[in-house]
């Protein structure tokens, strides 16, 4: 018997897609301990998945050797697949079948004993909270839900090493935390090996153990406390009174020796390059109010530290000269009792809020909270079933194309044409909304210079990589100079340096005018918004600036509650709320 | 087989059974889609020609000449009408109004009793070549019973040498009804063993259930046959109801033995199986799928299988195409299981055809699929 669950030698592996290789794992080596959790931590395309799947024996090492759990990944895969459980990015749940029946199938893929089941099947549904729903059809079930389920299936039959990909995506803060719990009490009780992905980076603080992967190598291996204490010293807390958050980050990302500035409510959090204290009078000199206070380094300080000097940031000034057109009047979205049904279905349900000129406001929830329902129909690309909508003072039940011009609209998945090239891609959405001409070629031109395409101009957009091909589809949105902005889960796949791209970006826009709208199921986005409501369910849960929301969940236990923390407490109290009525 | 390999391959037939049962699509292709075939094609769609509708044109009007309408009028194959002079008559014809014009010019009695040859003049529409030919044996055929019967009539020999007696076998009413109810019952085997497997495998790919069930402990052989066994059943199930609809609802003798019909059907339903597997296997997607599973199994078996189309008198390289349609076979065996009985040799060879493609699917198959995502 080995001692480690899991153990990678020297294992690299490739993927041909049409003429080009991508080298996914170039000579990866690693084990992990048995009875801990590990994270997989890396941006996006780093190789997690196509880790796990090798580990899993779906996919074959071009060189190297895979041990799991004592056998050979290539010469005995169906061993190492009755003693593994994995759950995939998409968990395998059949939606057609019922939370029972997907259990069955699962048990009997297992070969489970029959009179194991009954017991093991109570304790899953509790430990799950699925009992009241076994009935129901997996695809009837809430996202959270969802997910549990495929924890659940997995668990059926306590696997020693369970391996799963990115299973917190999306999940709204309540479930990521149950999720939790039952993989740590798959842990503890069973003493079961877990090796999991994820994209939260404070999701690796709950990890006793994290691979940094980047780029298909190995970066590192270590305790989270580990990775962050080799930061101590470096990271600072900003303020200044005068200036808003957004500005002061912005001058603060401009200045060298910072290697990282992040909106933390009212403050700047500093990641430094060296660990001298930061002089207020040589950051801000122009500031008079500014404290800058040593803070504890985290994980996701150490991960940007680490990773960002191979990364390109657009640090440069970020200046956007849009020529918005203000409409007079302050509000310039007004959504009233906004209703809309698929069937009996209710997506969205009586939704009321305003956006004032210049704000970033932001819609937060999980996956299926009916953010993108509410987006659509502000667009004007879904029939409102009831409801008041006024975008840039146009009623979208009369004049959807009139109010089309004035926004702008980029979606989940990066509407692009893949086999365009990045100009032709800019041209097609310039005449799209009737610009031709000189003043075609002029926007052109700003779209390249202010995104940093110019270099990219003539390569197809499908080509592009992940950061550019956000960029591009950023820029197709602007090149009608919207005075609004929608966006539509812009950060949702892509790793935290790219969030912060996106983010200085949307900030510029914002100080340039532009009304943003944005969605996202990552709380601590929730910072950058001036104001934002939280929806769980299709409904409002509460509306106002990150700082009132996070007061209310102020207590003396959480006397620094975060964004997470917030929403947790407006879940539950409406929970309470529900069962009391 | 041990327990444990017992149990998973129950567990998957289980899981694909309830979601045959879960899914309208499955369902429809399987039951309510023969329906509408075999209606459509029992009662809306015939090959034969009747009630023609022709011109006739007598320029001299006698005896003979009204006799001669007559026998035209009294067929079951003709509607006439009767026109004044040829113009009129060709008028109509580029019109489309009518399919072909006989033409009795005004010395057809004189030759007629003169014992000259045949003197009638025959226009016909041949736009539509099969229905020309048909139209154009039909008044041959007329033409020359009368002249016998005209003959016979008057005392005189007939002046034409060889009388030609038809007799039609295995479907003497010559209706194709007959012989395309049969015939549809492999189009509606193959939609459901090709077209519906290929569509359902691939949307476990598409749905990422597949990469759950190739990472649990299934053998290889354990996923292929509980794909297999479920539409297999259903197959048969969307067989058996053809051919009641068939036997009870149009009358379709069914002259070989139900056995033999059972056990050929049952080898076709494996080759269809197999090609679906292989489709879905290769796709992985399922709009592709039914793409490909529409172009190489549904559309072959429906023109290249001689269900509607003779393939005898296809050109020589179309021929050739045909012997790597499998659905050829079965319907081969299919209307001369129905409508001629047990046919040994004609029965059996096309059985050994069918066998033959039958491994060589699944070969491809077994090569094919294998428990990695690459």
């Amino acid at each position: 018997m080995e001692d480690h669950p899991l153990r990678f030698t020297t294992v690299s592996k490739r993927f041909f897609s049409g003429s080009h290789q991508v080298q996914a794992l170039d000579e990866v080596s690693f084990s992990i301990q048995p009875g801990r959790v590990t994270g997989l931590i890396g941006p996006d395309g780093a190789g997690k998945t196509t880790l796990m799947r090798l580990a899993t024996a779906l996919l074959q090492p071009d060189v190297g050797q895979i041990h799991v759990l004592g056998h050979d990944a290539v010469a005995k895969p169906l061993e190492i697949q009755s003693s593994v459980g994995y759950m995939p990015q998409r968990f395998g749940l059949y939606e057609d079948l019922s939370v029972q029946e997907n259990l069955d199938l699962y048990a009997d893929l297992q070969g489970m004993l029959l009179e194991n089941r009954p017991a093991r099947y109570a304790e899953l549904m509790h430990m799950t909270g699925l009992a009241p729903f076994s009935k129901r059809l997996a695809g009837k079930l809430s996202g959270g839900m969802k997910q549990k389920l495929g924890l659940a299936c997995v668990l059926v039959r306590s696997p020693r090493l369970l391996i799963l990909d990115e299973p917190t995506v999306g999940v709204d803060p309540v479930s990521r935390r149950e999720l939790w719990q039952i993989i740590y009490r798959q842990v503890q009780k069973e003493s079961m090996s877990v090796l999991l992905s994820t994209a939260y980076l404070d999701e690796a603080e709950r990890c006793h153990e994290v691979i940094l992967l980047h780029e298909g190598k190995f970066l590192g291996q270590g305790r989270p406390d580990e990775f962050s204490r080799t930061l101590v010293g470096r990271t600072y807390q900003a303020s200044a009174v005068g200036i808003s958050p957004r500005r002061l980050q912005e001058k603060l990302n401009r200045f060298t020796g910072v290697i990282d500035a992040l909106v933390e409510g009212e403050t700047v959090r500093l990641v430094m390059e060296t660990a001298q204290a930061p002089d207020p009078k040589t950051l801000l000199p122009e500031l008079a109010d500014v404290r800058i206070l040593p803070i504890e380094p985290r994980f996701e300080d150490a991960f940007v530290a680490r990773l960002k000097r191979s990364y390109d940031q657009g640090r440069s000034d970020l200046i956007m000269d849009l020529n918005i057109s203000a409409n007079e009047g302050d509000e310039v979205i007004r959504v009233n009792n906004l209703v809309r049904q698929f069937g009996d279905f209710i997506a969205v349900n009586r939704v009321s809020f305003s956006v004032r000129r210049g704000e970033i406001f932001g819609l937060l929830g999980a996956n299926g909270a009916g953010k993108s329902t509410t987006f659509r129909m502000l667009c004007g690309l879904l029939p409102v079933t009831s409801g008041e909508v006024a975008v840039a003072g146009h009623d979208l039940r009369q004049a959807a194309a009139n109010a089309r011009r004035h926004i702008g609209y980029m979606a989940q998945k990066f509407s692009l044409y893949g086999h365009l090239s990045v100009a032709q891609n800019l041209r097609f959405f310039s005449s799209a909304y009737g610009l031709r001409g000189n003043r075609q070629k002029e926007r052109l031109a700003w779209a390249l210079k202010t995104f940093e395409l110019t270099d990219y101009s003539g390569t197809n957009a499908g080509d592009l990589p992940l950061g550019y091909k956000q960029r591009l589809a950023f820029a197709a949105a602007l090149m009608h100079e919207p005075e609004i902005l929608f966006l539509d889960e812009p950060t949702s796949g892509i790793d935290p340096l790219m969030r912060r791209e996106f983010w200085v970006r949307t900030n510029a826009l914002a100080e340039a005018g532009v009304t943003v709208l944005v969605t996202t199921h990552f709380m601590e986005e929730a910072n950058y918004c001036d104001r934002l409501v939280i929806m769980a369910e299709g409904e409002v849960l509460a509306e106002g600036t990150p700082q009132e929301m996070k007061a209310r969940a102020h207590t003396i236990g959480q006397p620094y509650p975060t964004m997470e923390d917030a929403f947790i407490q407006l879940i539950e109290q409406r929970k309470a709320e529900r069962e009391a009525a | 087989m041990k327990p444990a390999a017992r149990m998973r391959l129950w567990g998957m037939i289980r899981k694909e059974s309830l979601q045959i049962l879960r899914d309208p699509s499955s369902i429809s292709i399987a039951f309510i889609m023969p329906v509408v075939l075999l209606f459509l094609f029992g009662y809306g769609v015939s090959l034969d020609a009747k009630h023609i509708p022709i011109g006739i044109v007598i320029e001299q009007p006698d005896t003979a000449t009204q006799s001669l309408a007559g026998a035209f009028e009294s067929s079951e194959f003709f509607r006439p009408r009767h026109f004044d002079a040829i113009q009129s008559a060709q008028q109509a014809l580029d019109k489309r109004q009518i399919d072909g014009i006989i033409w009795l010019r005004n010395n057809f009695s004189t030759r007629l009793l003169a014992g000259n040859e045949a003197p009638i003049g025959v226009i016909i529409n041949g736009v539509d070549s099969n229905q020309a030919n048909i139209t154009q044996g039909y008044i041959q055929g007329t033409w020359l019973a009368w002249l016998e019967h005209y003959a016979a009539s008057r005392g005189q020999p007939l002046l034409i040498p060889v009388s030609l007696e038809q007799r039609v076998w295995f479907n003497a009413a010559l209706s194709s009804r007959l012989f395309l109810v049969p015939g549809l019952i492999a189009i509606i085997m193959t939609l459901i063993g090709s077209l519906l497997t290929a569509m359902v495998v691939a949307r476990e790919w598409e749905r990422g259930t597949m990469e759950t069930l190739m990472v649990s402990p299934l053998h290889r052989g354990e996923i292929l046959a509980g794909k297999l066994i479920p539409y297999f059943v259903l197959g048969m199930g969307g067989m058996l109801f053809s051919v009641a609809l068939a036997v009870w609802q149009f009358d379709i003798p069914l002259r070989g033995s139900f056995w033999l019909l059972m056990l050929s059907s049952a080898l076709f339903m494996l080759v269809a199986l197999a090609i679906g597997l292989l489709i879905s296997i290769v796709s992985k997607n399922q709009f592709v799928a039914g793409q490909v599973a529409i172009i190489v199994t549904f559309l072959p078996a429906f023109i290249l299988s001689g269900f509607l189309f003779d393939i005898n008198s296809m050109p020589d390289w179309i021929q050739f195409i045909t012997l790597l349609v499998p659905a050829r076979y079965f319907v081969a065996i299919l209307q001369t299981l129905f409508l001629a009985g047990d046919v040994w040799p004609v029965v059996l060879a096309n059985m050994g055809a069918l066998c033959l493609m039958l491994l060589f699917f699944f070969f491809l198959v077994w090569r094919k699929f294998n428990k990695r995502l690459e």
